[in-house]
């Protein structure tokens, strides 16, 4: 069952092509990797399908509930409580908050009380503060990180600050996460504490993962599927074995063969 | 509770040194404006150190509340008339903010700045030329019905009201946005939204100050409520630190009160305003109280902090 479908998405930057028909498709429940060399459009890709970015043609549609969703137009809020959360590659962390209040607002859409209330403090107010606490600090166990509630985001160790992220994307209740670059800068240690973490959580929530990643060993060893990008288009998709051999990706990789003189 | 008990004390206390004449009404004037100051200055934090959006115009916004306020009550001279007339005013306000935020605070960056400094103006100089606002010389023997209990009665309301506001998940949006706004936007915050909705609270509150000010000091003109008196209150904000309520608190009083004591020194007066002023920037220039409340815990560490200082030497 299909869950994400970019059809012939296309964005330019004056004369610059960043995104060339580019067109992908989740099933859902799959993890999926998105590979090309730097400069390739991947993170453009990513700006295109949660709304950063307004495609300048193309279509993105999301399959929830039976409904189809267009998603191309709408504004990342909106993108995002239909179902597609998101992380950064260059983190953005709201990074003089604490930990806690990181996440709390990104369970803003679960807020059933109006305004009245939030002036007021009445007994109904606390009630499901309490409650959006509750479910917080839930979420931030998965990532241990339940015991640095109270620290100021920015003060966290650089894999920590990563962690936060994908809590707090998942915090917005995703069908579909996206994760720009989820291992950059980690040592192999922390990158396969973070390995068990996506396979955890995707168990555990019933997502659907799509994944920008240059760390190799990680690409392949947990996703099923992977589309290469190079210069904006999608030159390859298939299996890690089969994008493993395939000539069109070693060539984007290193480069044509040079023909005997 | 104890926030109750503390609250009640600051109103007796004041009350018993108003009516046994402790505090002159020279000192009253001065109460006076360090409340409207607070109110003001607390709103424009709303928008500015919460919500991370640069506006000049909040006393445009309190002259739409000092303006309604004042015709209201010359015509029917009332308590009801001024309880009517502070509400219409803040509510005229708040229409002004929505009106001029709508299409301003859909853009990212400055530009709120520059629209909210020409919205001032406008409304300044719509004033000038009215008839019904009797033009430059003003409008004079406005009812006089504010007293400290008014005051006091606003000025917890609003600062209760928008504190709690922040603690609030909306708050918390407002927050957001300033802390990085794409990321808001990706987080499901609806960011156009907040910002207006900041920017509203904070001219309707900036309406009860304007229309607490025009019913107290019974004369109004277009003058007082120029850039200059936007500039004074970012002054205030920016002093006492951006994204603290209490420090907006304590800067106001702190500047009413440096303000006054210099009423002895008219020469160079200003002088010295601006050079205590440079003086606090270089030494905190994060502001008094950075982006941190004045609590009980809050002086609590400061004073674990002291004691371990001592302890070291």
């Amino acid at each position: 069952m299909t869950i994400l479908n970019a059809n012939k998405v296309t964005k330019s930057f004056g004369g610059l092509t960043a995104v060339a028909k580019a067109s992908l498709k989740l099933e859902k429940g799959e993890l999926v990797g998105l590979i090309g060399p730097n400069g390739a459009g991947k993170t453009t890709l990513f700006n295109l399908l949660t709304g950063i970015y307004t495609p300048d043609s193309g279509t993105i549609s999301l399959y929830k509930d039976g409904q189809e969703i267009m998603l191309q137009g709408l504004r990342p809020n909106k993108i995002c409580s239909n179902g597609l959360a998101r992380t950064f590659q260059n983190i953005r962390l709201f990074k003089d908050l604490t930990v806690l209040e990181n996440v709390l607002i990104a369970m803003h859409k679960n807020v059933k009380y109006g305004f009245v209330p939030s002036f007021l403090h009445l007994p109904y107010y606390k009630k499901q503060e309490q409650e959006l606490i509750n479910d917080s600090i839930e979420l931030l166990k998965i990532f241990n990180l339940d015991d640095k509630k109270d620290e100021l985001a920015k003060n966290l160790p650089y894999g920590e600050q990563r962690h936060l992220e994908i809590a707090r994307a998942l915090a917005t209740n995703p069908v579909v996460l996206l994760l720009d670059e989820p291992a950059a800068g980690m040592n192999p240690a922390e990158t396969a504490e973070l390995t068990r973490i996506i396979k955890e959580i995707r168990q555990k929530f019933d997502l659907t993962i799509l994944l920008i990643e240059h760390d190799m060993s990680l690409v392949m060893n947990i996703c099923e599927r992977i589309y290469v990008l190079d210069y904006g288009m999608v030159i390859a998709s298939g299996t890690p074995e089969e994008i493993r051999s395939n000539k069109r990706v070693i060539e984007a990789y290193l480069g044509e063969e040079v023909n005997n003189a | 509770m104890k926030k109750l008990i503390a609250l009640g004390l600051t109103y007796a206390v004041i009350q018993i040194l108003i009516m046994t004449n402790l505090i002159s009404d020279y000192l009253q004037a001065t109460l006076v404006t360090i409340c409207i100051n607070i109110i003001l200055a607390v709103s424009l934090n709303l928008i500015t150190g919460f919500t991370g959006q640069f506006s000049l115009g909040h006393a445009g916004f309190m002259s739409i509340g000092a303006y309604v306020c004042a015709l209201i009550t010359m015509r029917t001279s009332t308590i009801y008339g001024f309880i009517i007339g502070v509400f219409a005013g803040a509510l005229a306000a708040a229409i002004m903010g929505f009106l001029v935020g709508l299409p301003t605070l859909r853009l990212r960056g400055d530009y709120l700045a520059i629209a909210s400094l020409g919205m001032s103006e406008i409304i300044r100089i719509i004033f000038l030329n009215l008839e019904i606002t009797n033009g430059a010389a003003g409008l004079n023997n406005i009812p006089q019905f504010v007293n400290w209990t008014w005051l006091f009665i606003f000025m917890t309301a609003t600062v209760l009201g928008i504190s709690n506001f922040i603690k609030s998940s909306h708050g918390r949006a407002c927050i957001s946005i300033r802390e990085d706004e794409i990321a808001a936007e990706a987080m499901g915050i609806d960011t156009i939204k907040y910002k207006v909705i900041a920017f509203v609270i904070g001219a309707f509150c900036a309406g009860i100050a304007g229309a607490l000010y025009a019913s107290y000091f019974y004369f109004i003109k277009p003058d007082l409520f120029g850039f200059l008196k936007s500039v004074d209150i970012l002054v205030i904000v920016v002093l006492g630190g951006m994204g603290s309520i209490s420090g907006s608190i304590l800067a106001a009083i702190l500047l009413a009160l440096i303000s006054t004591y210099l009423q002895s020194f008219p020469e160079i007066r200003m002088v010295l305003y601006a050079a205590a002023l440079i003086a606090i920037m270089i030494f905190r220039p994060q502001g008094l109280m950075g982006s941190r409340e004045l609590s009980l815990e809050f002086i609590g560490e400061l004073g674990n902090r002291l004691k371990s200082r001592k302890g070291r030497v």
